[in-house]
């Protein structure tokens, strides 16, 4: 099997449970979407253009609360800053003579589950094609999730849409939660994060701080700590 | 809202865009600084940990239902559950629990 490389018909083939898993996931979004103002329209071309969970929730987070662009800019950067971690991993996969528009194609698919299925895709090279099909899936089951969402948290019971309104959340607690059980140093990092996220919503002064700009500095900062106290082992890369 | 929705549209694609798109096309290396590695592998933990809680217990009709429904899918994820199955027992109870409060 060696030299055997996936293409577009099996990115579409792995797409498809990728895809059922966003349109679920985005409903949910959509649902907040909802909540926080935006139109089915703009909660669908945000989907579109930026197919990213956390980093969705976190620009509806500053939306809501009225931040500047240059906070939401960093916002994003250092929320989806893993991508450029995963882009990193990717780029070591690929052909060295690939066309720069196949590359920039590329970039377009780069999600946590997509970015999981290519970089565990057999063969020494990555097809981009492969990366493009389970995309061709991904991307619309995600944008029609937060249109349905978006559309229906106006149509459906309260109840039901308080316990949609959940389904994200649970998602991205599948996200955090087990690497807390491998690694002490996250569980710790989680910790804090969740207790200063309590302290910095509840407690006077700290509370006055908008959403937005705790997320950004709760994030910094906690991450930060935790970087210059448990640096990450350094890993050999076989790569070249 | 001071700014124009479609203006935070456009900020959000352009810089996670950029963020999946350079390291492929001019950076094409590995991120070698170890404090840098490290900041980026704790991030997307901190920041969902950051956004979940105490986030989620105003998600729902009542407090309570969220702190369940929180629990219950903290447990879930430690047992070992999938996304989905993580996210549908968190729906799940909620729906039940509001059956009742």
């Amino acid at each position: 099997m060696k030299g055997t490389t996936y293409g577009f018909r099996q990115g579409l083939k792995d797409g498809i449970p990728i895809a059922l898993g966003y349109f679920t996931v985005s409903v949910s979004l959509g649902i907040t979407m909802q909540g926080v103002g935006l139109s089915p329209v703009q909660g669908g071309l945000m989907s579109l253009t930026n197919m990213t969970s956390a980093g969705q929730f976190a620009g509806m987070t500053l939306i809501a609360s009225g931040s500047s662009y240059l906070l939401m800019a960093i916002m994003q950067l250092v929320i989806n800053a893993r991508y450029l971690l995963m882009s990193c991993a990717l780029s070591q996969r690929l052909d060295p003579s690939l066309s720069l528009g196949k590359r920039m194609l590329l970039g377009l698919t780069v999600t946590d589950e997509i970015f999981g299925i290519s970089i565990a895709a057999p063969g020494e090279r990555l097809d981009p094609k492969y990366s493009l099909g389970a995309f061709c899936l991904a991307c619309p089951g995600w944008t029609l999730g937060t249109v349905c969402g978006a559309v229906m948290g106006n149509i459906l019971p309260q109840r039901v849409v308080s316990a949609l309104s959940v389904a994200l959340f649970g998602m991205l607690i599948a996200v955090f939660i087990p690497p807390t059980k491998k690694d002490p140093a996250v569980r710790i990092a989680v910790l804090c994060a969740m207790g200063l996220s309590v302290l910095f919503t509840y407690a006077p002064l700290l509370s006055g701080i908008s959403s937005g700009a705790r997320l950004m500095l709760l994030t910094v900062g906690i991450s930060l700590g935790a970087a210059l106290l448990v640096p990450v082992k350094e890993e050999c890369s076989d790569a070249e | 809202m001071p700014n124009n929705v479609y203006g935070y549209i456009a900020v959000m694609a352009l810089v996670t865009y950029l963020i999946r798109v350079l390291p492929l096309t001019l950076i094409r290396r590995e991120i070698k600084n170890r404090t840098v590695r490290s900041f980026l592998y704790y991030v997307p933990y901190v920041t969902l940990a950051v956004m979940t809680f105490p986030a989620m217990l105003h998600a729902t009709g009542s407090v309570w239902s969220g702190l369940a429904a929180f629990v219950l899918a903290v447990f879930v994820a430690l047992r070992g559950g999938g996304l989905m199955q993580v996210a549908l027992c968190a729906c799940a109870a909620v729906f039940v629990l509001e059956c009742f409060l």
